[in-house]
């Protein structure tokens, strides 16, 4: 029989699935689910009590509404009331939807946990396992805090069912990763441990996973269960698979209990006693053995599970490190599954030798390996399995084969796929500086990876050719014919600019002797490229011409005719204009003595951890890469960040950074994907962005938001109900951004409180650019939202969508007034009806500091009055909130209690809505 | 550990999602669509793994997904779960559900979504691997249908439904 028979669905819920399903159009769908949505609150709310079956077939359509993407904000209280029935069709609902739909921060978790409670006490089985669930499903703190000593008590009781023991383990488990803290160690440690011993297979399963991740946390306490993991893994292993019987899949012996075994196996190293070690030796070679003999099933479940353990007693083998008999097998199964023609198993293969490949037993063994992955990188269909071979190839890199695994690595990068590009560019920087026998050959490298690929060679890559160039004499000549050469090419990308710049600015000198790269080609050869190159690039240039003056005194006259130039000294840019200023003043003034001195050659940099390295542990996550015995070095280089400020500023004393901080780099790979496909589909929502908003409150210039493409920064200025807002989009990246749109809405309400008039914005960003929008403000009357700013451009054909919450709020509108104490109390008094007066009691988030406080207040707008209050520790503030219509007075009063660490604040107003809001305003400020 | 479960159409329409982390609906269904988006461009017979979205953790993570008929089921998982296991689990998961509906098809899930959660519930829990074998599962869910059943029987049929 069926476990679901197709007749007894819900014929209400079916039909209004059908009704869905049936919908032509977007708009249609929406209707119907509001429709039903109405139904079923009106019945939730009716008089009506619901029988259970109508309660299911509700709370069905509402799961079925929410997976459509709907947001459900009613039925929790009548789920939660679900919990507490005695019927398991109503109660098995009610978690169901609990689980779906609350998250742990709601406030029904008091309730949901009751309920819970009564079910973990019920004896009944099936409704504890219900509440494990649902502890586990939702895993908050509270519900940690509940019922934490309650579950090891569960699993570990004599008269538990299997079931239960299962769900309670796997609860634990859960709780110890959301709230870690929490969990107690205990006399129950030693009785989880022999849950490896149970009859059950399934509460093994179970507990070895709760094991595993215990014994990560506290590995003394867990060590026991390596014996007994080694006893119960020999005994699958060597079991014909008729013993396990239920628990045998396609033909292997409990394949997922063995992957979990071998996994808390991993958590320890080699056992120290010689008859359990050589057991599990044992149980490995065995293991490697089954793979030889001939399948007893064609079935590709059954390949699928035999290797899945094969996998983890690999990975199991590369974690002890001391077996070099098994290492070399190991390698030796991989790389026939390199060849194999499922590409699951050559993905796999790939991966697990990366891990083999940093064994100082099997290095070797993998390097034999090289041209099949080579061929893996030139023929795989799969990106998937072409990333891992280039993970593998950085891996099994070393001095005797970089100059082939270099080579191949970057004619693969003229392919690649985009996604990753810039971490093969990476990867082929960090092996050519690592096995560079001679430098010539690492400055070719970096130049063809500038020249295949620039527009992803990040800034810490080219920071680095300039270090290693700066710090060894042999290459500079070298260095700097190259670049020259390669700045012969017509179109060349500006990274190379930037290199060339830097290099000929220090080192022209090298190559000036030959007539065909005199110091006059080469000033026009860089000039050339100047006008073509974004601020940061030109402002480099621009120093490379200061040291060109130095190097070359015969091109002084000529390079102080373009300083002199009105795009140079007039230019728009402030930090060209200075360094234009500056350089040509200089020039002009100082004698040959102090020129010399001033723009010497840079000293060397000091040895530090590459930060190409450390880019890439940051992008890849440390763990995955195999480490190049770099350890040594990133010991004392925890500052690349310093030295990548130092490697920009050249000559000058000017920070290269300016307002657009262009230390980072464009987004990469996947988030660039999920954009074009945003694109084609209705395009995604955008999280509108307000975390800088509070910064707002008490002034009125800044960086409102800022992510790796864009930053948003504004200037403001008010007057009465007037204000203008000054709105700068900076281009972080050396990109243009295309189709630049800005627009400001308002919600219905708010537009009719506050008109903002947005000024069109050019449509093109260049590069590094900063472009500007004037954003005119009035305020017609009291209001409380903010206006949200949506900015659409095209990065690298994806379309972004960005939306900032404004902060334009009421305070803005402030006009500071002067009054005597007299006056004061009077007002005050005369605003004494009970709404105009607004109080709030609140905890300070930050330090209570009197300067502070009084900065914000004066920023917030109001006047300070002083002498008014008796207590000098107080504020007492006053002032005008000017709107088109009118204008509301306000009062204000601050009292800080330093030992409570609390404030009052107290605001009275002709105009509760406007109390209200300047409450809310500045209470979140201290 | 495994952070989500997805099953989705050819065409992306979410047919089940169950996440074992905490987000907030508009990046669930992102994080659908994303997840969509980078399953379905794969061709057939290439490898069952690719490094998950940015939305739900990056290479971190790890999508591992069968494509059946018209179907996707798709497990985001981190590096603590066996690549093959888990496709183990979701031909487990896919053969219970067969056993369960008599040759199940994307209809079944629809209009059976509480089935559907009910028999994940028996497999996986909180995100981690409550029982793999398919008897014992298929005992479980049956046992819930007879309580069910005792309980429900007296409202069948009679009812004008709505």
């Amino acid at each position: 029989m069926p476990a679901v028979s197709k007749g007894d669905g819900m014929r209400g819920l079916a039909v209004f699935i059908s009704d869905i399903r049936n919908c032509k159009s977007k708009e249609a769908e929406v209707k119907r689910i509001n429709k039903e949505l109405a139904n079923i609150r009106s019945k939730f709310k009716g008089d009506k009590a619901l029988d259970g079956y109508s309660k299911k077939k509700y709370v069905c359509k509402l799961l079925f509404i929410f997976l459509l993407g709907h947001d459900i904000d009613f039925g929790h209280m009548e789920a939660v009331n679900l919990l507490s029935s005695n019927k398991y069709t109503e109660k098995q609902i009610g978690y169901l939807f609990i689980s779906v739909l609350v998250n742990s921060n709601s406030d029904l978790i008091r309730l949901i946990n009751n309920a819970i409670r009564n079910d973990l006490a019920s004896r009944n089985p099936t409704f504890m396992n219900l509440a494990l669930h649902c502890i586990a499903n939702v895993g908050s703190r509270e519900m940690a805090e509940a019922f934490v000593s309650d579950i090891p008590r569960i699993l570990v009781a004599g008269e538990t069912m299997d079931s239960v023991k299962q769900s309670a383990a796997l609860c634990l488990l859960r709780l110890n990763r959301t709230s870690p803290d929490l969990v107690p160690m205990g006399e129950w440690t030693a009785r989880v441990v022999h849950l490896l011993n149970d009859q059950h297979l399934g509460v093994v399963t179970a507990a070895t996973s709760l094991i595993t991740t215990l014994a990560q946390k506290s590995p003394e306490d867990f060590k026991t269960s390596v014996v007994l993991a080694v006893a119960r893994l020999s005994r699958i292993v060597t079991s014909a698979a008729i013993d396990l019987q239920d628990y045998t899949y396609y033909f292997v012996a409990a394949p997922w209990l063995s992957v979990k075994l071998l996994r808390l196996l991993q958590c320890y190293p080699p056992p120290e006693d010689a008859a359990l070690r050589s057991r599990l030796t044992e149980c490995l070679e065995t293991i490697l053995n089954k793979v030889q003999e001939p399948p007893k099933s064609k079935k590709v479940q059954h390949s699928n599970a035999k290797n899945a353990v094969l996998f983890e007693a690999i990975a199991l083998i590369i974690h002890h490190d001391s077996e070099p008999n098994l290492l070399v097998r190991a390698c030796n199964q991989l790389g026939q599954f390199l060849q194999h023609r499922e590409t699951n198993l050559r993905y796999l293969a790939l991966e697990s030798m990366c891990l083999l490949a940093s064994s100082e037993f099997s290095h070797e063994a993998v390097k034999t390996h090289i041209e099949t992955v080579i061929n893996a990188l030139k023929t795989e269909r799969d990106v998937s399995v072409r990333q891992r071979a280039v993970d593998l190839l950085y891996a099994m890199c070393d001095r005797s084969n970089s100059k082939q695994i270099v080579a191949e690595m970057l004619s693969y990068l003229e392919t690649a796929d985009y996604s990753i590009r810039e971490e093969i560019v990476l990867k082929v920087a960090i092996l050519a500086e690592k096995y560079a026998v001679d430098y010539t050959w690492y400055v070719d490298t970096i130049l063809n990876l500038i020249r295949i690929a620039g527009d992803y060679v990040s800034e810490e890559v080219w920071y680095r050719v300039i270090q290693i160039v700066i710090n060894r004499d042999d290459v500079q000549g070298y260095a700097a014919k190259t670049v020259f050469e390669a700045l012969q090419a017509p179109a060349c990308h500006e990274n190379l600019v930037k290199v060339g710049g830097y290099i000929l600015g220090e080192f022209g000198n090298l190559i000036a002797g030959d007539p065909r790269s005199s110091p006059l080609v080469q000033f026009n050869l860089l000039h050339s490229k100047f006008h073509l190159c974004s601020v940061p690039t030109r402002a480099l240039l621009l120093s490379a011409y200061i040291k060109f003056i130095n190097l070359f005194p015969e091109v002084k006259g000529t390079i102080q005719d373009v300083l002199r130039s009105d795009s140079q000294l007039r230019n728009a840019d402030v930090e060209l204009q200075q360094r234009a200023v500056e350089y040509l003043r200089l020039s002009c003034i100082a004698s040959t003595d102090i020129l010399a001195t001033v723009l010497e050659e840079m000293p060397p940099f000091p040895e530090r951890e590459s930060s190409i390295l450390a880019k890439l542990k940051k992008k890849k996550g440390s763990s995955k890469l195999p480490d190049l015995d770099d350890v040594r070095r990133s010991v004392n280089g925890s500052t690349d960040h310093a030295e990548n400020t130092e490697a920009t500023e050249t000559v000058s004393a000017h920070s290269f950074t300016d307002k657009l901080n262009l230390n980072s780099t464009p987004s990469s790979g996947p988030s660039l994907l999920v954009d074009v496909f945003s694109d084609v589909s209705s395009p995604a929502a955008t999280d509108m962005s307000e975390e800088h908003f509070p910064r707002f409150v008490c002034k009125n210039n800044g960086v409102i938001y800022e992510n790796q493409l864009l930053q948003i920064g504004l200037k403001s200025e008010y007057r009465q109900n007037l204000g203008r807002m000054y709105v700068f989009y900076g281009n972080k990246t050396s990109t243009q951004f295309l189709s630049f749109s800005s627009a400001v809405t308002s919600s219905d309400i708010l537009k009719t409180q506050l008109t903002v008039h947005a000024k069109t914005v050019d449509p093109m960003i260049e590069g590094g650019a900063q472009v500007q929008q004037i954003l005119n403000i009035e305020c017609l009357s009291d209001f409380s939202d903010a206006p949200v700013l949506s900015i659409q451009f095209r990065y690298g054909g994806t379309l972004q969508n960005i939306a900032v919450k404004l902060p334009v709020m009421l305070n803005k509108f402030f006009q500071p007034t002067e009054m005597t104490s007299q006056d004061f109390f009077q007002r005050w008094k005369q605003l004494g009806a009970p709404r105009q007066e607004v109080q709030k009691i609140f905890k300070a988030q930050h330090q209570m500091d009197s300067d502070v406080a009084k900065a914000k207040l004066l920023g917030f707008g109001v006047a300070l009055l002083d002498g008014v209050d008796p207590n000098p520790a107080n504020f007492v503030g006053a002032g005008i909130v000017h709107s088109k219509t009118t204008q509301v007075g306000c009062l204000l009063r601050l009292e800080p209690n330093t030992q409570a660490q609390m404030y009052r604040l107290t605001l009275r107003t002709s105009k509760d809505s406007v109390s209200q809001r300047l409450c809310e305003l500045l209470s979140d400020q201290f | 550990m495994i952070k989500a479960i997805l099953i989705f159409n050819n065409h992306g329409k979410p047919r089940l999602s169950k996440f074992y982390e905490h987000y907030n609906e508009d990046t669930e269904q992102q994080i659908i669509r994303e997840t969509f988006h980078l399953v379905s461009k794969r061709d057939e017979n290439v490898c069952n793994f690719l490094e998950g979205g940015m939305l739900i953790g990056g290479s971190d993570y790890k999508l591992i997904y069968r494509h059946y008929a018209t179907l996707y089921f798709v497990f985001c998982v981190d590096s603590s779960e066996s690549e093959l296991g888990i496709l183990d689990l979701i031909q487990v998961f896919v053969e219970t559900l067969d056993k369960c509906f008599e040759n199940v098809c994307e209809l079944d899930l629809i209009f059976h979504v509480d089935k559907v959660h009910h028999i994940l519930a028996e497999m996986v829990m909180g995100g981690m691997v409550l029982e793999t074998n398919m008897n014992e599962i298929i005992t479980q869910v049956d046992a819930q249908n007879k309580m069910e059943k005792s309980e429900t029987f007296i409202f069948q049929s009679t009812r004008q439904d709505r």
